[in-house]
């Protein structure tokens, strides 16, 4: 007979716990949060979990739109955002994900299932035109792919009625909104889907590297347009020609 | 009836199954104290000084500083990067060559080809597939690779170049850039002129239906010419495509047709200089020259 099991106390502490719900409740809550807090607390003081890379900014107001549609449409469930740090992911995909690139996700993207590809490189890869083909009708460009289409996105013209709220919410997480930034997101928003715009150049200034939409022949943003500048975004901050990877490693 | 009395410490032995109960009672029912299985009990255990020795050999804990580094020095991304450096050796020797060597050396020795080969036809899986089909076979806009009709050349250096730049990919300054007008959109023809001069290129290219008339033979000299060539044998200086050949990008219908005009553009190739290391382009442009079409 065990130890654990013959010697159980009938009095004392036992017995008040047992019979005292409310009691039990705390020392549950208690006993659950020493495992969390061991791993969460360090996160918050650790210079090292979050390294510092150049050039990660928030997203452009299209482009967070787009994000926002990748999360409501569920892409997450077959795609992951992630490359891990393993021989085959890296040579497929690229360089292994690094924290800093996904700081500015709320939530992040991670995922943990893959049906389709790792997304988490994929800005550069691909044309704006092949990803319209791609998302109407996977199956037009890759006749083998399993992947549903989404058509109705190409449709459906972008509510961004909410977009500065969320930029200011984002903000008080943590994400580093200039006010310029909140300011200009509706000129922004337009700016990136149109390659003659005016305030195009002041857009490419607050957010570096983006990519502006050619809409020629077409009336207002769609919520396929927003979605393929947030694909388009994946991944290309680092520059990681510049990245020390044996830097990394010793720091830590 | 007080909880304290419910709770009864009478520990006894239960006549049924002669297991001793624990002494908890509640409304005359009563738990008898079981024994857990000895293996697992063991296991328990065992798993419990597994993990002793696991927090002391692999980075475990946080500290005020970073965390416990772990007693054999394992580190995800040394070990990642001791994989690629493994795998870089593997392959070293090719690699070394596939540097060192000029293209068309490559191609004269067949040895060094089929490895090269074989590490053009990974990276074309990986990143190219998408746009040009497993097989290299192309897709509407996206031209097969396996055949000798070239848009921008099928030369090595051509190809390499098309590879390393992209086609009409404006974060490239040196992308192949040149671009169809789009006629009817812009207002450079109109409806009727369109019709003619898709009648004219049909007739050009020998198409069942094809109708050649001299308003649609000066339209396209004055229009298409440059960069199509008077007899529309096409340009690869402009990437214009040989009218005349029964391969086509999108179509040879005539309603095809009428569009690639009216909208003119051209299709979009990303740049893969800084996405894909030097050796790798080189096994792809070479991967591509051989598959059937290469110059
Ligand atoms: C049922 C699973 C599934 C869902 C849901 C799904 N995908 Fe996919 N996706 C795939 C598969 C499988 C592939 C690989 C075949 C292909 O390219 O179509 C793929 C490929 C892709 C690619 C090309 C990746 C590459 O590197 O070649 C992109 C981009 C993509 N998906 C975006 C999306 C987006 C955006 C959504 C949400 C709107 C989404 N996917 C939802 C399964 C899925
Ligand atoms: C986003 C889709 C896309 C991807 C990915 C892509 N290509 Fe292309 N590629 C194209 C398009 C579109 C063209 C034709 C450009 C044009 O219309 O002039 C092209 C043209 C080419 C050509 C020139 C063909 C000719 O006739 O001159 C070569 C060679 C080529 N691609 C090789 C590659 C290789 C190798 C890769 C992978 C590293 C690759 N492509 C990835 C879309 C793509
Ligand atoms: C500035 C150069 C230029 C001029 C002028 C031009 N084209 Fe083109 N044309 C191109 C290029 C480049 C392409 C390839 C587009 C692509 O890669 O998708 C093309 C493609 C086409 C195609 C599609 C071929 C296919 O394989 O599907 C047709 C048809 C065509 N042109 C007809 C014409 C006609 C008719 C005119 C005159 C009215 C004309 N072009 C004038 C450059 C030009």
């Amino acid at each position: 007979m065990s130890d654990i099991a013959r010697n159980t106390p009938t009095g004392g502490l036992q017995r008040r716990l047992e019979t005292n719900s409310i009691l039990l409740l705390l020392a549950i809550l208690l006993l659950v949060s020493i495992g969390g807090i061991i791993e969460i607390t360090p996160l918050f003081y650790l210079h090292n979990t979050i390294e510092k890379v150049e050039g990660v900014r928030p997203y452009s107001p299209l482009e967070l739109s787009g994000y926002n549609i990748y999360v409501r449409e569920g892409c997450y469930t077959c795609h992951s955002q992630m490359i891990r740090p393993l021989r085959d992911e890296v040579e497929r995909y690229g360089h292994y994900s690094l924290a800093a690139e996904s700081m500015y996700d709320h939530p992040f993207q991670w995922g943990s299932k893959r049906n389709g590809p790792d997304l988490a490189r994929v800005g550069g890869r691909y044309s704006n035109d092949w990803h319209r083909d791609h998302l109407r009708d996977p199956r037009s460009v890759v006749p083998t792919s399993i992947m549903p289409g989404y058509p109705f996105l190409a449709q459906t013209p972008l509510d961004a009625a909410h977009i500065v709220e969320q930029m200011k919410t984002l903000r008080i997480v943590g994400v580093p909104y200039t006010d310029a930034q909140i300011d200009n997101a509706a000129a922004d928003l337009s700016a990136q889907s149109a390659p003659d715009d005016p305030g195009a150049e002041a857009m490419r200034r607050r957010y570096p590297n983006a990519v502006v939409y050619d809409q020629a022949g077409k009336n207002g943003i769609t919520e396929e347009d927003a979605l393929i500048a947030y694909l388009q975004h994946l991944g290309v901050s680092v520059n990681f020609k510049l990245y020390d990877d044996k830097a990394a490693v010793n720091v830590r | 009836m007080s909880t304290r009395e419910a709770h009864s410490e009478a520990v006894r032995i239960d006549p049924h199954t002669k297991t001793t109960t624990t002494g908890h009672e509640w409304d005359g029912i009563e738990e008898l104290d079981t024994p857990l299985p000895r293996w697992w009990v063991v296991t328990f255990y065992a798993t419990i000084l597994w993990s002793i020795g696991y927090f002391l050999a692999y980075p475990a804990l946080p500290t005020l500083e970073g965390g416990t580094q772990g007693l054999i020095g394992w580190h995800s991304r040394a070990s990642v990067a001791r994989d690629m450096e493994q795998l870089n050796e593997i392959r070293g020797p090719v690699l070394e060559r596939l540097a060192n060597a000029p293209l068309e050396e490559i191609e004269a020795r067949p040895q060094l080809l089929s490895a090269v080969r074989a590490l053009g036809a990974a990276a074309f899986a990986n990143n190219c597939a998408g746009c040009h089909g497993a097989g290299a076979q192309g897709a509407k806009g996206y031209p097969n690779l396996n055949d000798d009709d070239w848009l921008w050349g099928g030369k090595l250096s051509d190809i390499r170049r098309t590879i390393e730049h992209g086609v009409r990919w404006d974060a490239d300054k040196d992308t192949r850039s040149e671009t169809m007008p789009a006629f009817g959109r812009d207002g450079l023809l109109d409806a009727k002129q369109i019709s003619l001069v898709a009648d004219q290129l049909r007739a050009m290219a020998k198409l069942p239906g094809g109708m050649a008339t001299a308003q649609g033979a000066k339209l396209f000299d004055d229009n298409c010419s440059v960069c199509h060539g008077v007899d529309g044998k096409g340009n690869r200086d402009m990437g214009a495509p040989n009218l005349t050949d029964a391969l086509w990008l999108f179509g040879s219908d005539k309603e095809t047709i009428a569009s690639r005009i009216a909208n003119g553009g051209g299709g979009v190739m990303p740049a893969w200089k800084d996405r894909l290391d030097e050796p790798t382009i080189k096994a792809l442009a070479i991967y591509v020259h051989t598959l059937g079409g290469g110059e």
